[in-house]
C-alpha cells in the first residue's frame, strides 16, 4: 500500500486527524467563481430533478422503478466537471444524475420517464436507461454490475483509438460482488486499461447493508490490491476532495494508461427504489436525519462557496428556484409529449434494419403476424 | 475448382476482414499465440500482431462485456466462444447488453460485434459442451444468428457477420472444421453470402428437407438414400441463416412437395424447428398433404457414451425414417 492510501485510511477512519485541504490541489486552485457556481446549481438541478420525478411518479405518471440520487450529487457533478472530449462515462440503474451533469436536458429525461417519444430514449427505456453517446455518455445499465465490462470495453476502444482518455464506470456497492466486476477488473489490470471503476458507496445494496453482504478488511476498493490496481477512498461530501481524487485517477488513465478503483463513501437518503417501503427499517430514521442534516453534499459546497464569500444564501435561493421551474417545466414538456405508437415498437431493433440496407431487406427480421 | 476445409475458409475471411477494415479485432480465448483451439485462427496473430488478434483469460463475461463496450466506439470485435455452449457464463453480456442496448437507447447506440465458435454435438464432451443455442439466442430480438453447414458458405456468411453494423452470432461446428468444399478463389471477387437467405443444396420434388449446419449434410445423405433405394425426391433446403430467416424459400419449397421434415440439431421444445413448423402452418397449411415431421436432438441432455450418442442426434438413418412415415 503507498504513503497516500495509507493516510487516507487514517483519516477515514480516525476523525481527528486534519485532512488534506484538497481546495489547493492543482485541479481546483485554478477553478473560477462562476465554475464553482456552476457546479452548485448542477446539484442543485439534479436533486430537484429528482425530487419532482418522485412526485410525478407518486401521481402515477410514469411506471416501473424510479432508483433517485439524492444524497449523492457531488460524484456525479465533481466527476463531469472533469471530462474532456475523450473521456466517457456509464453507470447503472440510478442514472438520472450522470446524464444531467454531462448536459442532457431535463426535458428529454423527464420525458423518458414519462415513455414519451421526446424522451432521450424516445420512450423505450425508461428510468433506468439513459443515453447519450454525443455527450459520451453510455447509459444507464439496469442489470446490477451488467455495465462494468462495458465500462472496460470503452477503454479498450479509447485505447484502441489511440486516444488520451478514461471511461469512468460507476457501479453502487452491491455491485463489487458480481462475478463481471472481477473479471473486469482482471483485464482492466491484465490489459492496461485506461478505466476508473468508481463505486459510489451508500451503504446499502438495496436493503442489506455493507457489513452483511460483503466481506472485506477495510474497505471496498481494497479489493483491487489483488489486481494489482491503484485504489483510494474518497470522501464524497467534499467536492474539492472528490475532483483532485478523481482527477488523479483519470490523470493514471491519460497517462499511464492504468484503472483505478475508487470508493467514494456517500448516502442516499430515499430507498434504493420509491418501491422500497422498508428503508427506514434497515436503517434507522436518525441516521437518515443525521446525514440530512450534517453531511447532505449540496449544503456542504454552499457553506463552502459563502464561505469564500463567491456566494450568498439568497443567490443559492435564486439557483435552487431556477432549478425547481425548469423542472416543472420538464413535466409540462414530458405531459403534453406524445406516446410512442404500436408502430414505434420495431423500431430501434436493429441497425440494419433501420438504415434501410440491403442486408435488411433479405430474409425476415421480425416474426410478427 | 479450389477446395479447402471448413477452418481455413473461416480463417480466410477473418484475414482478408483484417486486411479491409482496421477496426476489426480477433479476440477470445487461445486465438493469437496457441494458434486457436481447432487451428481456425491458425497464423493471424503472426501475420496481424498483438493489437488485432488478442488473447483473452478464460472469462467470458469480461472479454465479451468488453467487446461489445468497444463496438459502442467503432470497433468491430470478432469474438470466439471456445464453445458456444460457454454462452451460459456470460448469457446477460450476449442477451442484455448485446442484444438490448440500441433499443433500450432509441436507436442512438449500435453493437457491431460477431460471436462465433463451435455448437454442436457429436463428440463425447457430455452434455454442458454440447449445447446448440441457435433458436435461443434467435429468440432475442437484436440478434441474428446464423450456422454454415458448407467451407464456402461459413467463409461467405462470416464476412456478411463481420459487416454487418448488428450484433451477428455465427454457430460453426467442430465436426466441420476439417471438412473440404469449393470456396471462391479470393482473386474470382469477394464472397460474402449475405444472412437472410437460404440455399437448396439439392432439389427435389417429394418432400422437402429442412435443416442448417451439419444437418444439411446428413438430410443430403438421407436424400441419396431416399432416391436410390425408395425412389424419393427430397429438395434439401439449407437455411444458412437463422435470423434473418428465408421464409420465402421454405415456403415456396413446400408449396412444390407439398410434405416437410425438418432436421434440427437442437432439442424439440421450442426450438428452430419449432418456429418453422408455425410458418409452414401459418403461410403453407392448405398446400400440405401430410402433418410437417421433425427429426431433433432426442430430448435429453446430451449423453456422453460414444456408442450411442450419434442416436441421439440426427443422423441419416433417422431422417429417412422419419420421411418414410409420410411419403
Amino acid at each position: 500500500m503507498s504513503q497516500e492510501k495509507h493516510f487516507v485510511m487514517e483519516t477515514f477512519n480516525n476523525p481527528s486527524v486534519s485532512p488534506l485541504d484538497f481546495a489547493s490541489s492543482s485541479i481546483n486552485r485554478t477553478l473560477t467563481a462562476e465554475q464553482k457556481i456552476e457546479y452548485y446549481r448542477q446539484m442543485s438541478r439534479i436533486r430537484r430533478f429528482e425530487q419532482g420525478s418522485l412526485k410525478q411518479y407518486n401521481m402515477g405518471k410514469m411506471g416501473g422503478f424510479l432508483h433517485l440520487y439524492i444524497g449523492q450529487e457531488s460524484i456525479a457533478v465533481g466527476c463531469a466537471s472533469l471530462m474532456g472530449e475523450h473521456d466517457h462515462m456509464i453507470t447503472a440503474y440510478r442514472c438520472h444524475a450522470h446524464a444531467l451533469a454531462v448536459g442532457m436536458n431535463m426535458n428529454e429525461c423527464m420525458a423518458e420517464l414519462f415513455g414519451k417519444t421526446t424522451g432521450c430514449s424516445k420512450g423505450k427505456g425508461g428510468s433506468m436507461h439513459f443515453f447519450a453517446p454525443d455527450k459520451n455518455f453510455w447509459g444507464g445499465h439496469g442489470i446490477v454490475a451488467g455495465q462494468t465490462p462495458l465500462g472496460l470495453g470503452l477503454g479498450y476502444g479509447l485505447k484502441y483509438n489511440g486516444q488520451k482518455g478514461s471511461a469512468l464506470c460507476f457501479m453502487g456497492d452491491g455491485a463489487v460482488n458480481q462475478g463481471a466486476f472481477h473479471e473486469s477488473l482482471n483485464i482492466a489490470g491484465l490489459f492496461n486499461i485506461p478505466v476508473v471503476y468508481i463505486i459510489e458507496n451508500n451503504g446499502y445494496s438495496m436493503g442489506t447493508s455493507q457489513k452483511r453482504s460483503s466481506a472485506y478488511k477495510d474497505c471496498l476498493a481494497q479489493r483491487a490490491d489483488g489486481y494489482d490496481i491503484d485504489w483510494d477512498l474518497v470522501n464524497g461530501e467534499d467536492f474539492y476532495e472528490l475532483r483532485a481524487k478523481v482527477n488523479i485517477a483519470m490523470e493514471r488513465a491519460h497517462e499511464q494508461s492504468r484503472p483505478t478503483v475508487l470508493e467514494i463513501q456517500t448516502y442516499r437518503y430515499y430507498g434504493h427504489s420509491v418501491a422500497d417501503a422498508n428503508h427506514k427499517k434497515y436503517r434507522s430514521p436518525e441516521e437518515i436525519e443525521d446525514y440530512k442534516k450534517n453531511h447532505d453534499p449540496i449544503n456542504l459546497w454552499k457553506q463552502r462557496l459563502i464561505s469564500e464569500g463567491i456566494l450568498t444564501e439568497e443567490s443559492a435561493k435564486e439557483i435552487d428556484r431556477s432549478a425547481k421551474q425548469e423542472t416543472d417545466a420538464a413535466v409540462v414538456f414530458a405531459d403534453e409529449s406524445p406516446a410512442p405508437t404500436i408502430e414505434d415498437v420495431t423500431d430501434d431493433v436493429y441497425w440494419e434494419s433501420d438504415n434501410n440496407t440491403e442486408a435488411s431487406k433479405i430474409g425476415r427480421h421480425f416474426f410478427n403476424d | 475448382m479450389r477446395e479447402i476445409e471448413y477452418r481455413d475458409a473461416l480463417n480466410e475471411a477473418f484475414d482478408e476482414e483484417l486486411a479491409r477494415d482496421e477496426n476489426v479485432v480477433i479476440m477470445g480465448e487461445e486465438v493469437a499465440q496457441y494458434n486457436g483451439a481447432y487451428k481456425v485462427t491458425k497464423g493471424l496473430w503472426e501475420k496481424w500482431g498483438d493489437k488485432r488478434v488478442v488473447d483473452t483469460p478464460i472469462s467470458e463475461a469480461g472479454f465479451i462485456g468488453m467487446g461489445i463496450g468497444a463496438s459502442m466506439l467503432g470497433i468491430r470485435p470478432v469474438m470466439e466462444l471456445m464453445f458456444w455452449s460457454f454462452h451460459s457464463v456470460a448469457f446477460d453480456q450476449l442477451v442484455n447488453n448485446a442484444a438490448c442496448v440500441r433499443y433500450m437507447s432509441g436507436g442512438l447506440i449500435n453493437v457491431p460485434i460477431v460471436m462465433r465458435g463451435p455448437a454442436n454435438g457429436g463428440t463425447n464432451v457430455g452434455a454442458t459442451h454440447c449445447h446448440t443455442p441457435e433458436g435461443l439466442f434467435a429468440a432475442f430480438p437484436g440478434l441474428k444468428v446464423c450456422s454454415p453447414a458448407t467451407p464456402s458458405d461459413a467463409k461467405g456468411l462470416m464476412k456478411a457477420a463481420i459487416r454487418d453494423n448488428d450484433p451477428v452470432y455465427v454457430m460453426e461446428n467442430t465436426l466441420l472444421y476439417g471438412n473440404r468444399g469449393h470456396v471462391p478463389d479470393p482473386s474470382e471477387g469477394d464472397h460474402v453470402v449475405p444472412l437472410g437467405k437460404a440455399d437448396i443444396k439439392r432439389e427435389g420434388s417429394d418432400i422437402s428437407l429442412i435443416a442448417h449446419g451439419r444437418s444439411v449434410l446428413h438430410c443430403l445423405e438421407a436424400a441419396e438414400t431416399l432416391q436410390s433405394e425408395h425412389g424419393i425426391s427430397a429438395e434439401v433446403v439449407d437455411l444458412r441463416s437463422i435470423r434473418p430467416l428465408d421464409q420465402d424459400a421454405i415456403i415456396e419449397s413446400v408449396k412444390k412437395t407439398n410434405r416437410a421434415v425438418l432436421v434440427d440439431e437442437s432439442k424439440p421444445f421450442c426450438g428452430v424447428s419449432a418456429q418453422i413448423t408455425t410458418l409452414i402452418q401459418e403461410h403453407a397449411f392448405d398446400y400440405l398433404d401430410a402433418p410437417i415431421k421433425r427429426v431433433c436432438t432426442i430430448d435429453a441432455p446430451a449423453i456422453y457414451s460414444k456408442h450411442i450418442e450419434d442416436e441421439q442426434l440426427p443422423n441419416a438413418r433417422r431422417i429417412i425414417e422419419k420421411v418414410l412415415t409420410i411419403a
